[in-house]
C-alpha cells in the first residue's frame, strides 16, 4: 500500500497525532486526500468543487509548526465541507443551480472556527438542494453514489459529506442536520454523525432551510474524530441569536472516557415500544437488536420507554419544515445576487423574480414551499402550523419523561439501509418517512449521534444505530458511542469501513 | 389625476360621523441597524451602509439591537403603554425589491408595548385622549427610485434603483385605537397627535424625527358613517382609507381634511369607499388610489425562528421609567411659565410643531423671545414658502448661532435674513455662510467714513442743514451710505459717524 493510500485511511485523530509529532506534514496529507478525490470522485460524486488552495493552506500549517507555534490538536488535518456552509473562497451554491458559482462575502462561522484551528478545506461537498432530501439525488448537480453500492443513494441532504468520509476522501467532515441530513447518510455509508443540540454550534453561514430545525455538526468515521471537530466549531457565537451560551466540556475527552470503558455499566438505554417493527427492514432491526444485546452484555440497562407522540413527528415536521423554508427560500429572487431569468417581452421584477426561481429551483424545492406557502397562509395557519407546533410541544414533553427515566434514547438510524438511487425519487411520502426516527430530535432541540452497528443480513449494507441524549447532554452521546464504538470494532475485528468495497484500485 | 369632487366640509361632518385613526412609524436614531451592526446612517453613498442580513445574503442571520429595544420600551412607557414582559419577532412575507429577504421583522401578535394613551392639546387649548392600541419594532425597508414612466411608481418604470441603507434601520410602528368623537376638529386632532408624538420622541432622544427625511412618517386611516337620530343604535364603522406616508404635519391635517370630504362626497352620491391605501400628493392638496387591502391580506406571519423573544427585566423597565422625561402636557405648562410667553405666543409655537425647536434653540443660548421670533417668524414663512416643515429646514444650534451674531453686531436683521437662507439652503453654519457670502457688517469706521465723505460731497447742502439743527436731513445720507456699502453697514453706527461729522 502506497504512503498515501495509508494516509487516507487513518482516522483524523491517529493523522492529527503524526502532523503534531512531524511524521507526517500537511501537505502530504492533504496531497494524498486530493490525490484519493481525483482518483474516485468520478464514480462517487461527493464533492461540488475541489478547493485550489488547500494545498497552499497546508503548506502554511506546516510553515507555522516548523515555526514553533503552538497549533490546535487538528491542525493541518484536511476538511470536506457541504455546501449548505458559505465560503469565501469556494462557491456555495446549497446544491441549487439558482446559487451557481455564488460567492459569499463572508464564511460561515463553523467555516472560520475550522480555518483558525488549522483545518484545511478540500472541497463542498454535494447536497440535495438546499438540503431538502435523503438521497442527494435532488442536488441540482447530479447525485452522490454510496461508496458501498455505487447504484445506491448515500444518504441525504449530506449524502457528499458522509460519502467522502466513507470512501476516505476527507478524515472529517462537515455537514447540516434539519431532520437526519447528518444521521441518515452516516447510517447508510457506515460513518458516524452527530447533530448537536439546537444552539450548540453556530448557523450564522448555513444556508437556511428550516431555522428553527437547522444544525450543523460533524461529519467522520470515529466518534473521537466527530468529538475533535466538534470542539473546533461549537459553542456559543454572537451572530447567531439561537446559540446557547453554555460551557461545553470536550467532546473529544468525552469520546476518550468512552472508548476506556465503564460508561456502560448502569447506564439506562430506552427503548421506545410505539416504533415498530413493520417498516422496519428485518436487517436494520436485527442489527439494532445485537447492537442492544451488546450494551446489555457490557451493563447497559435496557428499559422500555413511551414516546406516544413521535408518531405524528413526521407529519409536524413535514408542516414546519415547509413553512420555514417557503420564508427563508424568497431571498431568491435573482435582485441582489444569484441566478437571473430575464422573460421576454416587457418583464417587470415580479416577471423576474418568477422565472428566476422556475428555473433556479427544482421540484422538491418547489414543491416545498408551496406546502409552506399554503400552511401559512390567513386561515389555515392554526390548522396547521400551529398544530405542527404543538406536536413539537408534545414530542418535548415525551422526551422529558423517558430522560426522567433512562439516560439515553435508542433507535435504529433509519428504517432501511441505503435504497437504489431513483428508487424513491417519485414517492415523496416515502422520502419523507425514512427520516422517522431522527426527526423528533430536530423537533425538539436534542443532540443525536449515529454510529455503525453492522451490516444488514440480507443486503449487506451498513446500519446505524441511533443515541439520543437530554438538550445541552451532546458529551453523554460521545461517550456512549465511543463505548459501543469501541465494543463492536472490537467484536468485527476492526472497522466497519473495512468491509467495503476497495474502490480507486489502491484502498 | 382626476379630480375627485368633494363635499364642503361643514356639511360633510352635518351628515357623517368621521372616525380616524393612526399609524406613525418612527426611526430610531440608533448608531447600527435593527439587526445587523451596519451604521444607521443618512444621506450616504447609496448601498454602503450594509451588512449580510440587511441584502439577505445566504446563511446571514439577524440580531436584535439592544439600544433599539431599549428606545422601544422608553417610547411605549412615554405612550402610557404597558410592556410585554415577553414579546416575539415575527415575519412578515412578501415579495418587494426593497425587501432583501422579501420578509420584514416586525411584531405581530406579540408587541412589546400595548395598551396606552397620550393627551395632545389643539390649538385652542382643548386636550384629547388619544387611545394607543399598540408600538411595536421593526426594520425599515430600502428606497426605491423608479426611473422613467409617467407615475414614478415601479408600475410603468423603465427601471428602478434601489439603495439598502435604509434597509434595516430600526422602527417603532405607534398604532392607535380608532379615535370617535372628534368631530370637526378630526384634521386638527390629526395633526396636533403627530405633533406630540414628535414631541415625545424627540424629548426622549430616540428618533431625530425629521419627517422631511421619512424619521416620522403618518398613516391616516379615515372612515365616515351616517349620522342617526339621538337614542338609536349607532351605524357600524364605515369603509376606511389608508393615507400612506404623509411627511408633514400640515400635510396630515390636510389629508384627513380631504379624506372627509372625498369620501362624503362619494357616500352621499350613494357610492361606496374602497378600501384601499391612498398616496397624498403635497402639490395638489389630493389623495389617490393606492392598492386595494383588505383585512385579508396575507403577510403569512409567523414567529421568527431565527431571534428569541425579548423578555427585558423588571428592573430595566423600572430603570427606564424612572429616566422618562415629564410627559409633553406638563412640559408644555412649564415651559410656557419658564419662558414667559403669553399664551397667543405660547400656541403659535406650539401650533407650528416648534416647541422642540425652541426649547433647543434657547439651550443653545438664544433668549427665549428671540428663539420664538426666529422659529415662528422668518423660519416658518420660508417654510410656507417651500411648503416644508419648519423644523426641517434648520438646526436649533444654527439659529442660537445667528441671533448670536445680530446681538454681537456682526450681522443686521436683514443680513442675519440672508445668513439662514444660506443656512437652509445647506451652505454650512452662519458662520460659514458669512464667510463664503461675504455678508458681515462692515464695522471699520474707516471705511465707514470714507463712504459718509463721499455721500456728503455729492450732497453738500447735508451738512449745513444737520448744523442747523435739522437732525433728519441725515437720513438721505444713511441711505446712500447703505446703498454704497451693499447692506453691510449698521445704520446706527452710520448715523453716529454722520452727525460727527457735522459737529454735533
Amino acid at each position: 500500500m502506497s504512503a498515501g493510500a495509508e494516509l487516507i485511511r487513518l482516522t483524523a485523530a491517529d493523522l492529527a497525532d503524526k502532523l503534531a509529532s512531524g511524521e507526517v506534514s500537511s501537505v502530504e496529507a492533504t496531497q494524498a486526500h486530493l490525490d484519493r478525490i481525483a482518483a474516485v470522485d468520478a464514480d462517487i460524486h461527493a464533492f461540488l468543487h475541489v478547493s485550489d488552495h488547500a494545498l497552499g493552506v497546508a503548506a502554511d500549517i506546516d510553515r507555522r509548526r516548523a515555526a514553533g507555534e503552538k497549533l490546535g490538536p487538528v491542525a493541518g488535518v484536511p476538511l470536506a465541507i457541504k455546501d449548505v456552509l458559505v465560503t469565501t473562497d469556494m462557491p456555495s451554491t446549497s446544491g441549487s443551480r439558482i446559487l451557481e458559482g455564488y460567492l459569499s462575502p463572508f464564511d460561515a462561522t463553523v467555516v472560520a472556527r475550522s480555518r483558525a484551528a488549522g483545518l484545511v478545506p478540500l472541497g463542498k461537498t454535494n447536497m440535495d438542494e438546499f438540503a431538502m432530501g435523503s438521497s442527494t439525488e435532488h442536488s441540482a448537480y447530479g447525485p452522490t453514489h454510496n461508496p458501498w453500492d455505487l447504484d445506491r443513494i448515500p444518504g441525504g441532504s449530506g449524502g457528499g459529506s458522509a460519502a467522502a468520509v466513507a470512501a476516505f476522501e476527507a478524515p472529517l467532515a462537515l455537514g447540516s442536520d434539519t431532520g437526519g441530513s447528518i444521521r441518515q447518510p452516516a447510517h447508510v455509508t457506515g460513518t458516524v454523525g452527530l447533530k448537536p443540540t439546537y444552539g450548540g454550534v453556530s448557523r450564522y453561514g448555513a444556508i437556511a432551510l428550516a431555522s428553527s430545525l437547522d444544525q450543523v455538526g460533524p461529519v467522520t468515521r470515529t466518534v473521537l474524530d466527530a468529538g475533535l471537530l466538534h470542539d473546533v466549531i461549537g459553542g456559543h457565537d454572537p451572530r447567531d441569536s439561537t446559540s446557547l451560551t453554555d460551557v461545553w466540556p470536550s467532546f473529544a475527552d468525552a469520546a476518550r472516557e468512552g472508548a476506556r470503558g465503564d460508561v456502560l455499566r448502569g447506564l439506562r438505554v430506552g427503548v421506545i415500544k410505539e416504533l415498530p417493527d413493520s417498516g422496519f427492514q428485518p436487517g436494520v432491526s436485527g442489527s439494532f437488536r445485537s447492537a442492544l444485546a451488546a450494551m446489555e452484555a457490557g451493563g447497559a440497562e435496557l428499559v422500555e420507554i413511551s414516546a406516544p407522540h413521535f408518531e405524528f413527528g413526521v407529519a409536524a415536521y413535514y408542516l414546519i419544515l415547509p413553512a420555514e423554508a417557503s420564508s427563508n427560500l424568497a431571498k431568491f429572487d435573482s435582485v441582489r445576487f444569484g441566478m437571473r431569468v430575464t422573460p421576454s417581452g416587457t418583464p417587470t421584477v415580479e416577471g423576474v423574480m418568477a422565472a428566476t426561481r422556475e428555473a433556479g429551483f427544482g421540484d422538491e424545492v418547489k414543491r416545498r414551499i408551496i406546502l409552506g406557502t399554503y400552511a401559512l397562509s390567513a386561515g389555515y395557519y392554526d390548522a396547521y402550523y400551529g398544530s405542527a407546533q404543538k406536536v413539537r410541544t408534545l414530542i418535548q414533553r415525551d422526551f422529558d419523561a423517558a430522560f426522567a427515566q433512562v439516560d439515553v434514547i435508542a433507535t435504529p438510524s433509519a428504517p432501511t439501509t441505503a435504497f437504489r438511487l431513483g428508487e424513491k425519487i417519485d414517492d415523496p411520502m416515502q422520502m419523507y418517512l425514512n427520516d422517522v426516527t431522527t426527526i423528533p430530535a430536530n423537533l425538539a432541540g436534542v443532540p443525536g449521534i449515529s454510529i455503525p452497528s453492522g451490516l444488514a443480513e440480507e443486503d449487506g449494507l451498513p446500519v446505524g444505530i441511533q443515541f439520543l441524549a437530554p438538550a445541552r447532554q451532546d458529551a453523554r452521546l460521545y461517550r456512549v458511542g465511543a463505548a459501543l464504538e469501541a465494543l463492536l470494532v472490537d467484536s468485527w475485528g476492526g472497522p466497519l469501513l473495512d468491509r467495503a468495497p476497495v474502490r480507486g484500485g489502491v484502498a | 389625476m382626476a379630480k375627485h369632487k368633494l363635499m364642503d366640509f361643514d356639511e360633510a361632518l352635518e351628515l357623517f360621523e368621521p372616525v380616524v385613526g393612526f399609524e406613525v412609524h418612527v426611526e430610531l436614531n440608533t448608531k447600527t441597524k435593527m439587526f445587523s451592526a451596519a451604521p444607521n446612517s443618512f444621506g450616504r453613498e447609496a448601498n454602503t451602509d450594509l451588512a449580510p442580513v440587511d441584502l439577505g445574503l445566504p446563511g446571514s442571520l439577524p440580531v436584535v439591537n439592544e439600544q433599539a429595544v431599549k428606545f422601544s420600551i422608553s417610547l411605549g412607557l412615554a405612550l402610557g403603554c404597558q410592556i410585554a414582559p415577553s414579546s416575539r419577532f415575527a415575519r412578515k412575507n412578501y415579495f418587494y425589491p426593497d425587501l432583501g429577504k422579501n420578509y420584514q421583522i416586525s411584531q405581530y401578535d406579540e408587541p412589546i408595548a400595548f395598551e396606552g394613551s397620550v393627551e395632545v392639546e389643539l390649538s385652542d387649548g382643548t386636550r384629547v385622549v388619544v387611545p394607543i392600541e399598540r408600538a411595536h419594532m421593526e426594520e425599515d425597508a430600502g428606497k426605491l427610485t423608479h426611473v422613467g414612466g409617467s407615475t414614478g411608481r415601479i408600475q410603468g418604470a423603465e427601471y428602478s434603483l434601489v439603495d439598502y441603507n435604509r434597509a434595516g434601520v430600526p422602527l417603532v410602528e405607534i398604532v392607535t385605537k380608532p379615535i370617535y368623537g372628534t368631530e370637526h376638529r378630526a384634521p386638527e386632532i390629526a395633526k396636533a397627535y403627530v405633533q406630540t408624538i414628535r414631541d415625545i420622541v424627540l424629548s426622549l432622544g430616540i428618533s431625530d424625527a425629521k419627517m422631511e427625511r421619512g424619521n416620522l412618517r403618518c398613516d391616516a386611516n379615515v372612515s365616515l358613517r351616517p349620522r342617526v337620530p339621538a337614542g338609536e343604535p349607532a351605524e357600524p364603522l364605515g369603509t376606511r382609507t389608508e393615507t400612506k406616508n404623509v411627511n408633514s404635519m400640515r400635510s396630515v391635517e390636510r389629508a384627513v381634511r380631504y379624506e372627509i370630504q372625498r369620501q362624503a362626497a362619494i357616500l352621499a352620491a350613494g357610492g361606496s369607499i374602497t378600501q384601499e391605501t391612498r398616496h397624498w400628493h403635497e402639490d395638489t392638496g389630493t389623495t389617490s388610489p393606492g392598492r386595494p387591502k383588505s383585512d385579508a391580506d396575507d403577510y403569512r406571519y409567523f414567529p421568527e425562528p431565527d431571534l428569541l423573544p425579548v423578555v427585558p427585566s423588571a428592573e430595566l423597565i423600572d430603570e427606564l421609567r424612572a429616566a422618562l422625561p415629564e410627559p409633553p402636557a406638563e412640559r408644555r405648562r412649564r415651559l410656557k411659565t419658564e419662558w414667559g410667553f403669553s399664551d397667543q405666543e405660547f400656541q403659535d409655537v406650539a401650533n407650528g410643531g416648534l416647541l422642540a425647536e425652541v426649547a433647543a434653540t434657547i439651550e443653545a443660548g438664544a433668549t427665549p423671545a428671540s428663539a420664538r421670533k426666529w422659529w415662528t417668524g422668518e423660519i416658518t414663512r420660508v417654510a410656507n414658502a417651500q411648503g416644508r416643515e419648519a423644523a426641517d429646514l434648520v438646526a436649533p444650534s444654527d439659529v442660537a448661532a445667528l441671533q448670536g451674531l445680530v446681538d454681537a453686531g456682526t450681522l443686521t436683521d436683514k443680513l442675519a435674513r440672508q445668513v439662514l437662507e444660506g443656512v437652509i439652503l445647506g451652505e454650512g453654519t452662519p458662520q460659514q455662510v458669512i464667510d463664503q457670502r461675504g455678508l458681515a457688517v462692515v464695522s471699520d469706521d474707516g471705511a465707514l467714513i470714507l463712504a459718509i465723505d463721499e455721500a456728503l460731497a455729492s450732497q453738500p447742502d447735508v451738512m449745513a442743514k444737520i448744523r442747523d439743527g435739522k437732525v433728519q436731513a441725515a437720513g438721505a445720507v444713511i441711505g446712500a451710505v447703505m446703498k454704497a456699502m451693499k447692506g453691510q453697514a449698521d445704520a446706527a453706527r452710520v448715523r453716529e459717524l454722520i452727525l460727527e461729522r457735522a459737529g454735533q
